[in-house]
């Protein structure tokens, strides 16, 4: 049932999404204006173009979490059997979680954490 | 030994309360009616509208519950106007926002403009599948279902992400850019918390994780490593939805309305309830996991007093415990000044994350000893 079930779910939120189009295009009143459309800067005109290259601490952020997520993502089949496996498991979730932690210490220590 | 035994004894009688027996009494009074096909397409109908509904009937009660605290907390009365004590005033402003223009900047990118409260609505839409409600009122369980539950909530970032992006605004832009980042970032808190009671429960399926807590929620049963998850959850997972001291992806005395400052009518609300939504799903999601799901509370061995909580419907339980959570949450909210943003990246690197990893750690180290109630 589940996997179908999945499908059902994605296609009933399709659908809301697809009356939300189609009743969006009939009942709200348009009126063209063309300052209605201007970007919102609280009523000054924007200076200079938005997509930029942004700053570069995000994508540092953006890179550990990454490291991070699939070491998450790794663990979870660890967790599921942690009981039956017992010591062995434990022992060797304790090294790599090591190893884990000494990569956070070091992009601690070269400030990679830091927000400048 | 004396006092788990008894527990045991004591637990199945929640079978009176079997939704199971409901769902397939539909099935088949569907069956004798028509064949095969037609059956499975009037059940994924039905499941779709019973969804739809409740999704719809969730976020507007919320919206109300948000305001009267908001406003209770700070003194004042809140909604009054439409309805007794103002039930019907999300009704009126959801029926309002369906009749505004919806408005496009000229510089947007048009499609993905459009696309990404889809994505998000669609995200969190998903994710209400897999919470258990009640014993058999649960749509979609998965053996891998909080894996599955972080994978679908996380799809939710990239709305934000495109929504900011497209709508060519630097409140936007601003916005969506500090929510990707600590949406992402908590994201690993949210992973790890959850990862503890999976360690207990020896199982991803959410139907066996509220299962094993028959005999005992996991905050009782799991004591330290469980209550450290869940405070780190509680953060975490206020985070995650943008919401509380951790809204400055929305910061409107800076940003405006960050990531949705350019959407109007049914797209701005399709934000706006995408976000409630996730909130109640994170709530219901700690229920399940921490409080016991649609478990009753039982002690030791009061069997009067557990038989007596064996009486009150799973669903009621189900919702109080995820009613509380909300109200922590809210509490939060109205409680906590904003952080900045540096601060907000320093208290999820420098801090949940280690403690977190420690704490998977000492979860694994007391299952291996079992220091813990069966």
């Amino acid at each position: 049932m589940s996997t179908e079930g999945l499908i059902v779910f994605f296609l009933v939120a399709v659908t809301l999404v697809g009356f939300a189009l189609v009743f969006s295009s009939f009942i709200p009143p348009t009126s063209k204006n063309l300052f209605k459309a201007e970007t919102y800067e609280c009523g000054i005109e924007t200076t200079g173009i938005t997509w930029i290259q942004f700053n570069v601490g995000y994508y540092l952020f953006a890179i550990l979490f990454l490291i991070f997520d699939v070491e998450t993502v790794f663990l979870y089949p660890w967790a599921t059997v942690m009981k039956e496996l017992g010591i062995v498991a434990f022992v060797e979730i304790l090294i790599f979680l090591i190893i884990l932690g000494l990569g956070l210490l070091y992009a601690w220590k070269k400030q990679a954490l830091k927000w400048e | 030994m004396n006092i788990i035994s008894q527990v045991t004894d004591s637990a199945p009688k929640y079978i009176i309360y079997d939704f199971g027996i409901l769902t397939s009494r539909i099935h088949e009074w569907l069956s004798s009616m028509m064949n095969t096909t037609w059956t499975s397409v009037v059940e994924m109908v039905l499941i779709g509208v019973v969804f739809l509904s409740f999704y719809a009937l969730v976020g507007l009660i919320l919206v109300y519950a948000e305001r009267k605290v908001c406003a209770f907390i700070q003194c004042r009365l809140g909604p009054m106007r439409v309805g007794p004590w103002g039930i019907f005033q999300t009704i009126a402003d959801f029926i309002k926002l369906l009749m505004k223009e919806l408005l496009i900047t000229r510089n947007a990118d048009k499609f993905l403009f459009n696309v990404a409260p889809f994505i998000v609505i669609i995200a969190s839409f998903l994710a209400i599948g897999t919470i258990p409600f009640a014993k058999g009122i649960q749509a979609l369980d998965f053996n891998v279902g909080v894996l599955y539950l972080m994978s679908v909530s996380s799809l939710g970032v990239l709305g934000i992400l495109l929504a900011g992006w497209a709508s060519n605004n630097k409140y936007s832009l601003i916005g969506a850019m500090r929510s990707g980042a600590q949406i992402v970032s908590y994201e690993l808190s949210v992973g790890l918390a959850l990862m503890v009671v999976v360690i207990f429960a020896g199982s991803m399926q959410f139907s066996e994780i509220v299962q094993s807590q028959a005999t005992g929620w996991w905050i009782w049963k799991g004591h330290i490593p469980v209550i450290i998850a869940f405070v780190i959850f509680m953060i975490a997972s206020t985070a995650e939805t943008n919401r509380g001291p951790f809204d400055l992806a929305e910061a409107e005395s800076e940003l405006t309305a960050g990531f949705h400052t350019e959407y109007s009518g049914i797209k701005f609300a399709f934000f706006f309830l995408a976000e409630y939504m996730n909130m109640f799903i994170i709530a219901s999601i700690a229920a399940t996991v921490f409080f016991g799901g649609w478990m009753p509370l039982h002690f030791g061995n009061f069997a009067a007093f557990n038989h007596a909580m064996d009486y009150i419907p799973p669903f009621v339980w189900f919702f109080s415990k995820t009613m509380f959570v909300i109200f922590l949450m809210m509490w939060f909210k109205w409680t906590f000044p904003r952080l900045r943003i540096d601060q907000l990246l320093t208290l999820e690197w420098k801090y949940l994350l280690p403690i977190n990893l420690v704490n998977v750690v000492l979860a694994a180290f007391i299952v291996l000893m079992g220091w813990y109630l069966i």
